[in-house]
């Protein structure tokens, strides 16, 4: 209260104050330090160690790295052109550039069509994550996985278009009878498609078709880092609606639905991925009937995706508890039935908060990709570790090896990460 | 003005309760619930906390089940069959105490969510009739912002709004006004009177005496799950039978 009034209880404002702006907040690079670096003695000690320890850290890595051979043809190579001082061997990556990438058995000629599908990826990518983009590039996302496979393992294009047809023939089957019945809808469209696999199947084993055709490449021969993108972004695609309905599953009201999606969950959580890998590769064979030959990158994303499917439930179904009930009964009260509350209503706000965690197993689940390793598939790690340590040349580069790899990882885990920040951001409608 | 009210009552019945039962778990809820709505009356129901008025209204959408006793809403009998409630509650307009709009959308998307996916109504014929509506709820200019940057009376007014874009010809009201700050009270109060004015059938669980007395045919007091006693408001209000009602008005009236 000003002071004309400070005397008497009674008081009347007349004149309403103006807003004004908020003080300045003071700058400068120097007055910066000063408030962050320098505040007081114990802070400007800790700013001066961290400083010494910065130091000491690029003192020893930077010469090291800067002094890096790439042109060698083997170590002992790059120790003659080093002649004693500290370097690093980059010529291990340049010599081995396409082995870490493609994996040592892929034909060096076709190197352009896992490249094309890789750059296809980010085609098929954008209308999903942006969703600002026109919804028709969603066409082009939907024939993805098709032409990617093709392109990946070539032979003849009428096994992608067998299975195109079959999910559209399921769709369309299931989208006639849905309205009638979820679950009828559901196994009618399964069926359908099954019943075009086989017959579709049965037709290019009897007629061998044999056109379009391009050089077939065999699973065991995919490698390198290629073979961890293709677990992972299949593996992730396929385990988030996977994920999304065991979460809705495990609090379905129906008890065998929400039976199985707890012992589902609980069984795979349960279990270290390691293991459901040698499953993968030695037992799950036993489960496919005889001679269906199912192929061992089938078995490994089977595998994964179970294992991460799992986890995200969970972390979705952390997103749904956090929902208040009257987002439920809102819902309800204006007669929107299940499917429609959950997608409208439930799933963008619940998907919303499980964001972070669904980014974290996303995350995780990529770089578990190097254990496939284990089981001999020969991803980047299994590269390294294997054909590259292992020949004459190169026996003894760990470090710009192990380098690498983490930078490839390290690359597309931020990016991930980074998207998911901006998604956040870009979802923020609340307002709180 | 009692006489103006009742003019508008038709002899259809509207909403019929018949010895109606709930339990949660052990506790008796509701006990022997009888009780018939005509098209075009305005009941309020007050009663104590706890003394199941707002399970009861929730019953009546089938947001809570009840176990024992026959509802039956606009000559649709309420029964376990999915299809039977859900055309129940796209009938039945309700707005809630904490007015649950759904923050990931505008307010515009708000009304017209249910009117695009339950009657099958063209975006665009959607958008006008959920802007005839907001007008008439008097926040057409705040259409295309989210529910979080609107105050708690714009948003109750929102929530009213988006039940009146599915048409109901049932409102029920579950203590509109309890979580709002006084002064934006009256705005949805005005709202809410100026729908009984024009005949919607309604049903108002709260505690604002004055538009009990203002708008209500019939006033409901309730306790301990059961109907003590009900009357025209007048008679209600200045002539409690019930000591029950005489205390529970004596101190709600009583400052």
């Amino acid at each position: 209260m000003s002071d004309t009034h400070a005397e008497s209880v009674a008081f009347v404002r007349e004149t309403a104050l103006p807003p004004t702006a908020p003080p300045m907040a003071a700058s400068g690079p120097v007055l910066w330090a000063r408030t962050n670096l320098f505040a007081t003695w114990p802070n400007a000690i800790l700013s001066i160690a961290a400083a010494y320890v910065i130091y000491l850290i690029l003192a020893a890595t930077l010469p090291w790295m800067l002094n890096g051979v790439w042109t060698a043809d083997s170590l002992r190579g790059c120790r003659e052109v080093l002649d004693g001082t500290s370097g690093a061997c980059f010529s291990v990556l340049t010599e081995r550039w396409n082995q870490l990438l493609f994996g040592f058995n892929y034909p060096s000629e076709l190197y352009w069509r896992p490249t094309l599908a890789f750059v296809l990826l980010f085609v098929a990518a954008a209308p999903v994550l942006f969703f600002d983009l026109p919804r028709k590039l969603l066409i082009f996302t939907g024939l993805y996985p098709f032409l990617a496979y093709w392109l990946i393992w070539g032979g003849t294009i009428f096994i992608p278009l067998v299975a195109l047809i079959g999910v559209i023939v399921g769709y369309a089957v299931y989208d006639r009878l849905v309205k009638r019945n979820f679950a009828l809808g559901f196994f009618s469209g399964i069926a359908a498609a099954a019943v075009v696999w086989w017959i579709g199947g049965a037709l290019i084993e009897q007629f061998a078709f044999g056109a379009p055709m391009m050089e077939e490449i065999a699973s065991r021969n995919l490698g390198g880092f290629m073979l961890n993108m293709m677990l992972g972004v299949t593996c992730v695609s396929l385990s988030l609606p996977i994920g999304v309905a065991l979460a809705l599953g495990r609090q379905s009201s129906l008890p065998v639905v929400k039976m199985i999606c707890v012992v589902f969950i609980e069984f795979i959580r349960g279990v270290p991925l390691i293991t459901l890998l040698f499953v993968a590769n030695v037992m799950l064979a036993y489960f496919f009937p005889p001679g269906s030959g199912v192929d061992l990158f089938l078995r490994v994303v089977i595998m994964i995706t179970m294992f991460s499917a799992a986890y995200i439930a969970e972390v979705i179904r952390g997103g749904l508890a956090a929902l208040p009930k009257g987002q439920y009964e809102a819902a309800d009260s204006l007669g929107l039935d299940y499917a429609q509350s959950m997608r409208l209503i439930i799933l963008p706000q619940a998907l919303k908060i499980s964001i972070p965690g669904i980014v974290n197993i996303a995350v995780g689940l990529f770089k578990d990709t190097t254990l496939v390793s284990v089981i001999s598939l020969f991803d980047i790690v299994g590269m390294i570790r294997g054909p590259i340590l292992a020949s004459t040349d190169w026996a003894g580069v760990y470090w710009e090896l192990f380098m690498f790899a983490g930078g490839m990882f390290f690359i597309v885990c931020y990016g991930i990460s980074q998207y998911s920040q901006w998604l956040e951001r870009r979802l923020a409608t609340d307002h709180r | 003005m009692a006489e103006a009210k009742q003019m508008q009552v038709s002899d259809e019945v509207a909403i019929s309760i018949q010895k109606m039962n709930k339990w949660y778990g052990t506790f008796h809820v509701l006990r022997d619930i009888d009780l018939t709505v005509h098209r075009g009356e305005r009941i309020v129901i007050c009663g104590p906390s706890g003394s199941g008025k707002s399970t009861l209204i929730r019953c009546i959408n089938a947001l809570e089940e009840h176990q024992k006793g026959r509802i039956e809403v606009d000559g649709t009998v309420l029964s376990s069959d999915l299809k039977n409630i859900d055309k129940i509650r796209s009938e039945v307009g309700m707005c809630f105490q904490h007015f649950n709009l759904f923050p990931h959308l505008t307010i515009l998307e708000n009304c017209t969510l249910a009117p695009i996916w339950v009657r099958k109504t063209p975006k665009k014929e959607a958008e006008e009739i959920a802007m005839h509506f907001l007008e008439k709820v008097k926040i057409p200019d705040q259409a295309l912002k989210y529910p979080g940057q609107l105050s708690g009376g714009q948003q109750q007014r929102v929530a009213i709004a988006r039940s009146l874009c599915m048409r109901p010809r049932i409102m029920l009201f579950d203590e509109p006004t309890s979580a709002l700050d006084p002064e934006m009270i009256k705005e949805v109060l005005d709202t809410m009177i100026e729908l009984a004015e024009e005949g919607m059938t309604m049903i108002c669980v709260t505690h604002e005496m004055g538009f009990a007395r203002q708008v209500a045919n019939r006033v409901i007091f309730m306790d301990e799950g059961q109907i003590v006693e009900q009357n025209e408001p007048e008679a209600f209000f200045n002539h409690p039978q019930s000591p029950r009602t005489q205390l529970f008005l004596s101190q709600i009236l009583g400052h």
